[in-house]
């Protein structure tokens, strides 16, 4: 009984975790350009990744195994910001303008220089 | 080396010998030896070329993490639904933004946490920290508007807590 209700539940978070992987795709190619895309795809890596991870530990016994992938939810969460921080600081030092859509204008690329 | 380093010695020591333990699987006492003598070295190896501090090793913000992920992770939630209904919006209702963002947090630590939570949730991402400005690229304008009204940024404060 609880097997079948685990069960269930797993395969609503395996399934719900694919769909935000597709989401991210889908985001990759219909984004405008860099920063737009990096946006869709922490749809996937982050979230989509963590609903996959929960439902896979849902899916053995308790043991050394969750504890393994508990630790993978902790590494990707702490290295995926670390790789988007770079990949978004690169492409701006590289010289790349996001597409602003700011009539105001207030906020633009002004950041202080360095 | 200050007064707490005997404390991050002890804590980091422990943390690694349990990562090796969690990984490691053989529980024959050979094994276990070996790998509370590879946590002990390394962090004496870290302690002399004097990396172990408590920006990498925060032990002080242990407790209150409990009650910070859980809430970080809802965040992730909440917007990663945003960020699909707008993937997935025959018009692509983007509108980018550029903001920037005074941090409220006193610390590096809580500064580089904050950054971080930015670019983990979907939609927002830290481009650049400038002293205590965060640059952020928001996917659209609802987005940079909700982190600057401040939620975030004055739980990170609390989080990152002491003066």
């Amino acid at each position: 009984m609880t097997e079948t209700v685990l069960d269930i539940l797993s395969w609503i978070l395996l399934g719900s975790g694919s769909f935000f992987y597709v989401v991210g795709s889908i985001g990759l190619l219909r984004m405008p350009d860099v920063f737009t895309r990096m946006h869709a795809t922490s749809v996937s890596d982050t979230f989509g990744a963590f609903l996959m991870l929960v439902g896979m530990m849902l899916q053995v016994e308790p043991s050394l195994v969750t504890l393994r992938l508990i630790i993978i939810i902790a590494i990707i969460l702490y290295t995926g910001p670390v790789a988007t921080h770079a990949l978004a600081r690169a492409a701006r030092h590289a010289g790349i303008k996001p597409l602003l859509d700011d009539d105001t204008g207030n906020d633009r690329e002004d950041a202080p220089s360095k | 080396m200050r007064s707490d380093t005997g404390i991050l010695f002890f804590s980091l020591s422990a943390t690694l010998f349990g990562f090796w333990l969690a990984l490691s699987g053989h529980y024959t006492s050979t094994f276990i030896t070996i790998g509370a003598i590879c946590a002990i070295l390394i962090v004496a190896f870290s302690v002399r070329i004097s990396v172990v501090d408590e920006e990498g090793h925060p032990i002080h913000l242990v407790f209150r993490a409990l009650t910070y992920w859980p809430w970080l992770i809802w965040e992730i939630a909440k917007s990663a639904f945003d960020v699909t209904r707008i993937t997935l919006d025959p018009r692509l209702p983007v509108s980018p933004t550029m903001v920037k963002i005074n941090a409220l947090q006193r610390t590096g630590l809580g500064v580089s946490i904050f950054a971080n939570s930015i670019t983990l949730t979907p939609g927002t991402i830290s481009v650049d920290v400038v002293g205590g400005e965060i640059l952020v690229h928001a996917l659209s304008k609802s987005g940079a508007e909700d982190l600057q009204e401040g939620a975030m940024n004055r739980r990170v404060a609390r989080f990152e807590g002491r003066s």
